[in-house]
């Protein structure tokens, strides 16, 4: 064929979702991947910049330039996008809760440089709904939470025209176990809650509403069931086109477009034999591209190793080189819409949108998304989703390669390196960042800073659009932590349900469940008194999947199990477990931050006089590092490779009696 | 569980040290004999000294998603303010299949987690589908011993809140707004158990509103003990209102109690009725047909209330 002749789609936006350690360090990254051909920007905030806090503040320890790049102030951002013109570049922003704060800094480091913030293009992910639900980075109550969205949408429709003010996330509520219909119906549930508000909110007259419903895009999974996964967006694509038409009157068909972002699937990504997640990672994304008429309009794709820790450059540029090969090499683009007419998956669409409809209808009876989160409903559904997934791969009936089938393998020259196949963060960027925003606060006009943070509490508490006076905290010199402060302030502080109160599934039952519970009851019988077990979440992490799961799962297993949510500070969970009487911690971390927090965890059961409960922990936990928490006296580490949770029970219970002096 | 230096446990529980609070709940939690039998020391120890103290031992149940917890946080606040340490014991229902349990809704109740005036210890109720777990009760001993508060919270569910209401000075029936269930339980004679009444989640407005007058309607009556009219209140524990007046109603209640010297009794009461639930558990009603039938043991359970515990051990031993 003769590549003249043929008219090619222009492809898709290709980023990678980086930053870490330092803005400076992170401004090189997206450099050099810019150079690479790498077509946009996918901003990764560690995760006291995600949930509010400045680098020095205790919640921080450990945390900073852990999981992204730790943003306190406008000079920070300025330092992120130096030498790249921001009217040229479109950035994808993960940030939900302080997505307004973190806006108005871009805004403000446009003036900056001269440009007119009027020609940004981007993306913030403001949805702090999905925050409740999975991944955890909310801080106040869903109804200013859903406040503040709305403003950020509303400011945007008129004054950035050009920017996606919200992407509803339907990929975390697939990592916290969504089936595709419940993803389907929970985003779309969510959208509704959004447009809703939008509109009481009086901002935007009626005949802008259609700009509203236009700028409205999606942040979507693809799993590994690819052919599904693709029949979801198509479902997708139809029944917010309806939703748009039929609810909210929108005429133009271009402002009903389904318009969608995606990172594929990490939830399937294994830690052994990580090169299998290079084959996941393509198949996933073709889900996501097959279809003309329902492609991603941006992708960014993990990391082959993401589940061992941290990818390297060179990890994220064969990331990149993935969706390079299939939009220029391979013909996909030459066609019009492959799937269009074939019944098979007409008939698989139609069933996920029944699916979908009727779950829409339950959440419509509860008063809408916003109650069905807070009277915990979603939680629960999507934690019993989760359950039968783990228990699906115990039992074998799903199959993942070189984890419950195939075990065996040669080993794998990409993990032998001296770096053993990952990234390590540098252990003085913390330090360093803390000194700068030392340095930033004692050089900046305070009289200034104060006025803005006053403007800042009067548009809060007075209801005013919140971007006006965050722009101007930007421009003054506001941190982080002051902004989100002040807010706090007013609006409170909020805690999720966490959705582990589930019903047992009873029957379906192993023989190794009934000799883990037997083991269970026989230690507790020993010991006088029936097992307890903590599950502490400390630090700002709030991926909880992991920990809700092993907490259903030892509440099964016979265990007491004491379990709080996210968000847990060294100290509560130190106190608590003394307080409790627990025969064990243990902890789940993954945000990397797990060497800090298990020290400071000791530190404070030896204040206490609590020292004597051992400590078990699970996480995205490197092997070095895992010797090192050995030596520091925990008594096991658990990593994603280990997905045999009856085994993880078992070695839980072994852990009580050795440290009890019980026979193993 | 090393031995333990009894005198010194009990004055450490006294001074509030923590660990030493958490490791005589542990030792009250334990059933291996050898512990039991310390156990039976200490709570004998720690009532000797009891009738110096003025503490008081408060009930709150309710139905399932009426607010207890967030009910508890607030008078926690308040009671803090006020100068007053607290000890929780949290009790949640445990599965029937696995014996396993979640528990807890610590953090809503804790002010503050460095805070050594609160302490908080959850339990599952184990299979006492009748009513709290056998724990409880000399668990609040301990609390009773460290706290000027100690707070006992539980899903109400008929037999469970007359249970709660037996053991406790003072118990609160939280009604959640619009939920049939309050007027049900009225009906069913359940709620002429509790001293206070109070309707959560003023904040929902019509609907509190309909529940509080429904309730203040049915009950504007004397309670069956003391000289007391229970009251019906107003709250809201998301938004702080009406949980000084609660408290206040709570300590007023504790005064009239006290006025009667109704405390010591009515806790004496609930000891014998303790001890025999416990032998009719170990042994059945053979057992206690054995030590005579069930009025002959409760008058071979003397009036001291400080032996008690010991007498228990012994009429124990009878029968093993």
């Amino acid at each position: 064929m003769n590549q003249e002749t043929v008219q090619r789609d222009r492809p898709w936006l290709m980023r990678t979702y980086s930053g870490h350690s330092s803005a400076k360090a992170s401004n090189e990254l997206y450099r050099m991947n810019l150079s690479k051909g790498q077509t946009g920007l996918s901003v990764a905030f560690d995760l006291p910049t995600q949930t509010g806090y400045d680098s020095d503040h205790p919640l921080a320890r450990g945390e900073v330039g852990k999981v992204g790049v730790p943003i306190d102030h406008i000079g920070d951002m300025e330092a992120l996008f130096d030498q790249i013109p921001l009217d040229q570049m479109n950035t994808s922003m993960t940030i939900n809760a302080t997505a307004p704060w973190l806006l108005a800094l871009y805004v403000a480091v446009a003036e900056r440089q001269g440009v007119d913030p009027a020609q940004l293009q981007g993306t913030t992910q403001n949805d702090v709904l999905k925050e409740y639900l999975s991944r955890g980075t909310y801080i106040f109550p869903p109804e200013p939470s859903v406040r503040l969205t709305t403003d950020l949408i509303a400011y945007t429709v008129e004054n950035i025209p050009k920017w996606n003010p919200t992407n509803i996330c339907s990929y975390h509520l697939q990592e916290a176990g969504a089936t595709p219909t419940q993803e389907l119906a929970y985003a779309l549930s969510t959208a509704i809650a959004i447009l809703d508000a939008v509109k009481a909110s009086g901002q935007i007259p009626e005949e802008r509403f259609p700009d509203v419903v236009g700028r409205i895009s999606f942040f979507v999974n693809a799993g590994i069931r690819f052919v599904e996964e693709t029949c979801k967006l198509r479902a997708f694509n139809r029944m917010w086109d309806a939703m748009a038409e039929q609810r909210y009157g929108v005429e133009d068909p271009k402002k009903r477009r389904f318009r969608y972002g995606v990172q594929v699937n990490s939830l399937g990504l294994t830690e052994s034999q990580p090169e299998n997640n290079v084959q996941r990672i393509v198949l996933e994304m073709l889900a996501v591209t097959l279809s003309k008429n329902t492609r991603a309009r941006a992708i960014q794709l993990p990391a082959w190793n993401e589940a061992l820790g941290l990818p390297r450059p060179w990890d994220q540029q064969w990331a990149l080189r993935m969706q390079q090969v299939l939009a220029l090499e391979t013909d996909l683009l030459e066609y019009g819409d492959l799937l269009d007419g074939s019944p098979v998956v007409e008939a698989k669409v139609q069933e996920l949108i029944a699916g979908a409809e009727s779950e829409m209808a339950r959440v419509a009876d509860q008063g809408g998304m916003v109650q069905a989160i807070e009277s915990g409903y979603v939680k629960r559904e999507l934690v019993q989703s989760h359950t039968r997934r783990m228990r699906n791969i115990e039992s074998g009936e799903l199959k993942i390669v070189g984890v419950n089938c195939f075990e065996q393998t040669a080993e794998s020259p990409l993990t032998t390196g001296t770096d053993s196949g990952i990234m390590k963060v540098d252990v003085q960027a913390e330090q360093q960042q803390i000194a700068g925003l030392q340095a930033f606060r004692a050089a900046r006009d305070q009289q200034v800073v104060d006025r803005a943070l006053n403007a800042l509490k009067e548009a809060a508490v007075g209801g005013a659009n919140i971007m006006p006076s965050s722009i101007d905290c930007a421009r003054a010199g506001v941190t982080t932590g002051e902004w989100s402060e002040v807010l706090r302030e007013v609006f409170g502080e909020y805690r999720a349900p966490t959705g582990i109160d589930i019903s047992m599934a009873g029957q379906t039952d192993s023989a190794a469940m009934d000799a883990v519970r037997a083991h269970v009851r026989s230690t507790g019988e020993e010991l006088g008194r029936p097992l307890r077990l903590l599950i502490g979440k400390p630090g700002l992490d709030g991926h909880s999947n992991g920990a809700e799961q092993i907490a259903v799962k030892g509440r099964d297993a016979g265990f007491e199990i004491v379990y709080e949510g996210i968000r847990l500070t060294p100290a509560q969970i130190a106190r608590a477990a003394q307080e409790e009487g627990v025969h064990l911690i243990g902890l789940s971390v993954l945000s990397g931050s797990h060497l800090e927090l298990v020290e400071d965890i000791h530190a404070e059961l030896e204040k206490i006089g609590a020292a004597s409960i051992p400590l078990v922990i699970g996480g995205i936990i490197p092997e070095d590092d895992a010797q090192q928490l050995k030596a520091q006296g925990v008594q096991a580490v658990f990593t994603p490779k280990d997905v045999d949770m009856n085994a993880i029970m078992t070695t839980m219970v072994d852990v009580i009696r050795s440290t009890n002096g019980l026979a193993g | 569980m090393q031995p333990l230096d009894q005198e010194q446990l009990v004055r450490a529980i006294r001074l509030r040290e923590r660990a030493a609070l958490a490791a005589a709940l542990n030792l009250l939690d334990d059933k291996r004999p050898a512990s039991r039998s310390s156990a039976i020391t200490l709570l004998t120890k720690l009532q000797a000294g009891q009738s110096k103290n003025n503490s008081r031992l408060i009930g709150i149940t309710g139905p399932p998603g009426a607010g207890k917890s967030s009910l508890t946080a607030a008078l926690i606040s308040v009671w803090r303010q006020r100068g007053l340490s607290v000890g929780v014991l949290a009790v949640d229902p445990s599965s029937p299949i696995s014996g396993g349990a979640l528990l807890g809704d610590r953090l809503r109740m804790k002010t503050s987690s460095e805070d050594d005036g609160v302490f908080v210890r959850s339990l599952a109720c184990r299979g006492q589908f009748g009513g709290l777990s056998a724990e409880v009760w000399p668990m609040s001993l301990v609390m009773l011993a460290a706290f000027d508060i100690t707070l006992i919270e539980t899903v109400g569910v008929g037999q469970r809140e007359i249970d709660v209401a037996d053991m406790c000075d003072t118990t609160c029936y939280v009604a959640q707004p619009g939920s049939g269930d309050s007027v049900q339980f009225l009906k069913a004679g359940i709620l002429e158990v509790p001293h206070i009444l109070v309707v959560n989640k003023e904040d929902m407005g019509a609907v509190a509103r309909r529940t509080l007058s429904e309730l203040g309607a049915a009950m504007s009556r004397e309670h069956n003990e003391g000289n007391w009219t229970v009251p019906v209140l107003s709250a809201s524990a998301t938004k702080g209102s009406g949980i000084e007046a609660l408290a206040d109603v709570m300590e007023k209640h504790h005064s009239v109690l006290r006025e009667q010297n109704l405390i010591e009794q009515r806790r004496h009461h609930y000891q014998g009725k303790w001890i025999l639930k416990r032998l009719h558990e170990e042994f059945g009603s053979n057992g206690l047909t054995r030590l005579g039938g069930v009025d002959s043991t409760l008058d071979q359970l003397q009036t001291h209330s400080s032996t008690l515990f010991e007498q228990y051990e012994a009429l124990r031993q009878r029968l093993l």
